[in-house]
Order: structure tokens, then sequence, then C-alpha cells
């Protein structure tokens, strides 16, 4: 790279730009420092955790090879984590691309009011966890809750939201559509701005009407940002937990246990290092697949053009 | 803005088929009256909550329903100010995030600078080891880390609190992503007059990143504000509780109904400073959630 720079750089800069040198790797330094003790060794000791039983007051370990991870493919719980965890993120991801899409799509326009609704949908995204399911379980409550008032003003009883086994893990789902739609929509209001002016125009003097414009003009223009909006969301979904921790604590009968909720009790509840880290692992390793995936199958749609 | 304009430029075709802009324009007023009802139920739970806030606790013992009429009360309030340990968790939610932000910045800017603009042995591997580590979650990593901590007997303090953070390789990315757009020429004359690599960074370059500083700063303000898993496993005393932590832990009793009012209270109380930041720096704070996840 630095003869590469010096053969088309002009006299001057040879003089000092693009000289290689120890000395400058001290710019460095201080976050190298950080990121080989704070994220590459943890990386590689959560591996070697993972093959061993860790007991940690006493410091010490016992090799299990791979025994943590034959157990957890054999607890029915874990399974059901991963089964919510994957389910949770089918929820989720197309909602998030819809609405996301939708609300953009909607509010890309110049007046106030645009502004106003854009700044209200993405009000939500800058509150904490906790304050979203402080808010929620006040809602949800079948008893005193928001909703179980309206339902009871037209006669009809209260639905047992965070209760109920099959409806837990919507709920969920439903408060974090809430929680951060607002992420998704800017990112397509902003890819939605990119779209040359002249494009549009020209439909419009073919008198193409606005669905036609929608799937031939605006979706294949905003194609990558809707392959990276599924990525970033399955990504983030995947690492579902204080949603669960706190409104559900992952029941009734484990039906929105999610697998970082797993990975918290197994370690810090039970004090099971090595098997916590195991579970960590393997979430991991999903998120990686699904990711790649997901990046995969968008490149084979646009026929390789990203 | 690209509908409206649209809509502008095409003046003269709209005179030409009248008739159809107008149903054109009826479907736009009919999607607009939509997203505004939607946006509308959209904060009514944030309001029903404020509303409660202001009620007596024995009142919403017996109903919830009434939050428009009397009586009103600020005992809620008062009683936050009075006793509750939330002042405490503010203050370390300052401490970690404010510390965070400041050190995020200097090493990440030292950092991309390094890359972006200087020349050393082995940098283009050191930093595709440093983009691979984008790929890794915090999840991945929490075990071990709470154990390197217990280890050296750190946690419960702000040093356990900040340092786990500033190992993401996020910031080093979007640094260096700014300083290789800066014009060499800027440098050059520096270099010529003999200056240091570090006096060009700081006098000549550093000022010329003001805005990548803000970027980055926003976010990872916002981010280490919010931040959940690793503060609930770090902090164990309560008084080394970020705000975000404390909120979890006085939610845990909330089937018993006593004191709902209070409850929603911490939530406005809580969730009031991030929202009127929001409200002064909305375009900033957009950019930097949005313009950062992009990259």
């Amino acid at each position: 790279m630095a003869f590469a720079d010096l053969s088309r750089s002009r006299p001057v800069r040879a003089a000092g730009i693009a000289r290689p040198s120890w000395s400058n790797l001290l710019f460095v330094l201080p976050f190298l420092l950080l990121y080989a003790g704070l994220l590459v060794y943890p990386l590689f000791q959560g591996m070697w955790m993972s093959l061993h039983d860790y007991d940690l007051l006493s410091g010490e370990s016992e090799f299990l090879g791979l025994a943590n991870f034959i157990k957890l493919f054999r607890n029915s719980i874990f399974l059901g984590t991963v089964r919510n965890t994957l389910w949770f993120v089918a929820m989720t991801t197309p909602a998030f691309v819809v609405l996301g899409l939708a609300l953009a799509l909607a509010l890309n326009r110049a007046s106030r009011t645009g502004a106003v609704l854009r700044f209200i949908f993405f009000g939500s995204s800058v509150l904490s966890v906790t304050i979203v399911t402080l808010v929620w379980r006040m809602v949800l409550r079948p008893d005193k809750g928001l909703i179980a008032n309206v339902l009871e003003w037209f006669g009809l009883p209260p639905v047992p939201f965070l209760i109920d086994v099959h409806l837990a893990l919507p709920s969920i789902a439903g408060v974090t559509v809430w929680w951060i739609v607002g992420l998704p929509m800017m990112l397509f209001l902003a890819a939605l701005q990119q779209i040359p002016q002249e494009i549009y125009e020209a439909a419009k003097l073919d008198n193409a009407g606005w669905w036609r414009t929608l799937f031939s003009i605006t979706l294949p223009s905003i194609k990558r940002t809707v392959i990276l909006v599924a990525v970033i969301e399955i990504v983030l979904q995947f690492q579902l937990f204080g949603q669960a921790q706190i409104m559900t604590q992952g029941g009734p009968n484990n039906s929105s246990r999610p697998i970082v909720l797993f990975i918290y009790e197994s370690g810090f509840r039970d004090w099971r290092l090595g098997y916590a880290a195991a579970a960590a692992q393997i979430l991991f390793f999903l998120m990686l697949v699904a990711a790649s995936l997901q990046l995969w199958l968008g490149r084979r749609r646009q026929g390789g053009e990203a | 803005m690209s509908l409206s304009s649209a809509r502008s430029a095409s003046g003269t075709a709209s005179r030409v088929r009248a008739g159809r802009m107008d149903s054109h324009q009826f479907g736009d007023r009919l999607l607009l009256g939509l997203v505004i009802l939607l946006a509308i139920l959209w904060t009514v739970p944030l309001v029903w909550v404020l509303g409660l806030s202001f009620k007596p606790n024995d009142v919403l013992m017996h109903s919830t329903g009434g939050i428009l009429s009397a009586p009103f009360t600020l005992k809620n309030y008062a009683d936050i100010l009075a006793s509750s340990n939330v002042f405490t968790w503010i203050l370390n939610s300052i401490i970690v995030s404010g510390g965070q932000t400041v050190l995020t910045l200097v090493v990440c800017s030292l950092a991309g600078y390094g890359f972006a603009r200087t020349e050393f042995p082995f940098k283009g591997v050191i930093f595709a080891l440093v983009l691979a580590g984008l790929a890794v979650p915090e999840q991945a990593i929490v075990i071990p880390l709470f154990k390197m901590f217990a280890d050296i007997n750190l946690h419960n303090t702000y040093a356990a609190l900040i340092l786990p953070r500033l190992a993401v390789p996020f910031g080093v990315f979007l640094m260096t992503q700014y300083f290789r757009a800066v014009p060499r020429e800027i440098e050059e004359a520096a270099l010529l007059d003999n200056a240091s690599r570090l006096k060009i960074f700081l006098v000549v370059v550093l000022p010329l990143s003001i805005p990548a500083q803000a970027t980055l700063g926003i976010y990872t303000f916002l981010a280490s504000w919010n931040d959940y898993l690793w503060p609930l496993i770090s902090a164990s005393k309560p008084e080394m509780f970020t705000l975000t932590v404390g909120l979890a832990s006085t939610q845990m009793n909330f089937a018993q109904s006593e004191g709902i009012g209070f409850l929603m209270a911490q939530a406005i109380f809580a969730g009031l400073p991030i929202l009127i930041l929001y409200l002064f720096f909305q375009r900033h704070i957009v950019t930097a959630v949005a313009g950062t996840t992009v990259r």
C-alpha cells in the first residue's frame, strides 16, 4: 500500500505522508490494547469456557469437551429458547421492513406535518428498554391496563396478553415494533431521498399510476436498503433480552424465553458459566448464519450488482 | 420530500389530466389521514402513563379508567425527589455515559486517524482484524467479561461499567471513513513545516472532524445511556445501578398494584430528559442513530 501511494504521489507527498513508521502505530495502540483485552481475549476465553465446567468461586475448571453443547441440544428448555428466538425474529423483521417502508413512503414529504409525524414515530426509539417495559406492562395488564379499560367500555373481556402462552411472545414482538420502528423508517427515508426526481417525472409523463411507480421505480431503487434493514433487524432481534426478562421473565411456561435470557440465567442465576458460554457460542453462530444467509439471498436476487 | 416536489413539478401535466391528479391527491390525503391516526395511537400509551403519574395511588388501586377527571396530585413526583434512588442512578448514568463518550471519542479519533492517514507495518492486516470485531455481538463475550472483572474484583465500579464498550470497533471504523475523506493537501503544507504527525492531527485534522465527533458522540452517549445487559450483570449494588438498570429493579414487584402512580411517575421522570434532548437535537440524533447504522 505504501509503495502504491508513493508511485502515484507528487514529490512533496513522498517527503513524509506515506512513509511507514513504527511510531505511527502509537495512534492506534490505545484502541488495539482495549480491543485485544476486552473483545478478542474474551471471545476466545468464551470458546475455551464453553468446553469446560467452570466454578467461579474456587476458580477451578474441568475439561468437558463438547459435553456442554451435547447437554444443551438435549435440553428442551434451551431448544425452546432457540425456537422462541427464531419465531420472534420471524415476527418482527418483516414487520419492521413493511411498516418501516410504509411509514417512510407516507412521510417522505417536505411539509411540517411530515416532520412532526417522523418525530413521533422515531421518538420512542430514544427511550431505554426499561422505560418501554414500564409503560407497556401497564398498558397490557388484564386488570387496570389501558387496553383492558378500552375493551371494558365496549363490554368485552380483558385479554391476558403477557400471561397467555400463545400471546406472550407476540405481545413482546408488538411492543418491540412500537419501540424501534423509527430506525427502519429513517433508513428507508434516507434511501428514498437518493432516488433521482427525473425518474418520477418521466413516469408521470408516461401516465404511470401510484402502484405502478412504486413497484417499477421506488422498490427496485431501494432494494439494497431493504436487504440492509432486514439484516440489521435480524441481527438486532436475535439479541432479544430486556423486554422478555422484565415483562414476562420468559414465561408463561417458557413460552417467551429467548436465548439471551437463557444465557443470562444459566450464567448469573445458576452460576454455570461454562454452560452459559456454550449457549452464547450457539447464539453467535446462529446470528452469523442468519445474517450471511440474508446477505447471500440479497446478492443473488440482485444478480451480483451489490 | 420527493412526493411533494414531484407533485409541484408535474403542474403542467396535471392541467392536462386534471381528473386523474385529483384522485391521486385524494389518495395522498387519505394516506396522510391514516398515518396521523396511527401516530395518535402510537402516542396514546405514553400520554396515558403521563396521566396516571398525576393520580393518587389509592385511586389507581380501584380504577385506572378516568385519568382526565380529578383528583390529581404531584405527590408521586414529590416521592421520587424525596426518597428514591433515582437521583443516584441518574448521576451514575451521566458518569458512565459521559465517560464512555469522551473516552470513545479520544480513542477512536486517534485510531481512525492512524488507520486512515498514517503508514505503519502490518496496517492492512491489523485493520482487517479490527473490522472483523464488528461481527461479534455483546452476548458472545459477556460471560468471560464477567469472569475477567470478577477476577480482578472490579465489579460495582465505574471502570467496570465504562470499559467494555470502549473495545467495540464501530467508532474506529466511522472515524477512519471520515478521516479518509479529508483532503491530503491540508496535511501536506504542515508536513513541509516539519510538524510531527501528532501535532498535525491535533491542530490541523482534528478541528475538521467536529461533525463526525458529534455524530459518534451522540450515538455513543445514547447507546450507553440505554445499555441494559452489561450494567445489569456488572452492577449488583443498588447504589451502582445506572438509571436503566435501576428502573428494572423497581418494576419487579409490579403485580402489587400499590404505587402504580409512583411507578408511572418514575417512567416519565426517567424518560423526560432523553425526550427533551431529542426534541432539541432531533436532527443530530436521527443522523447519529440512522446514519451510523448504515455504515
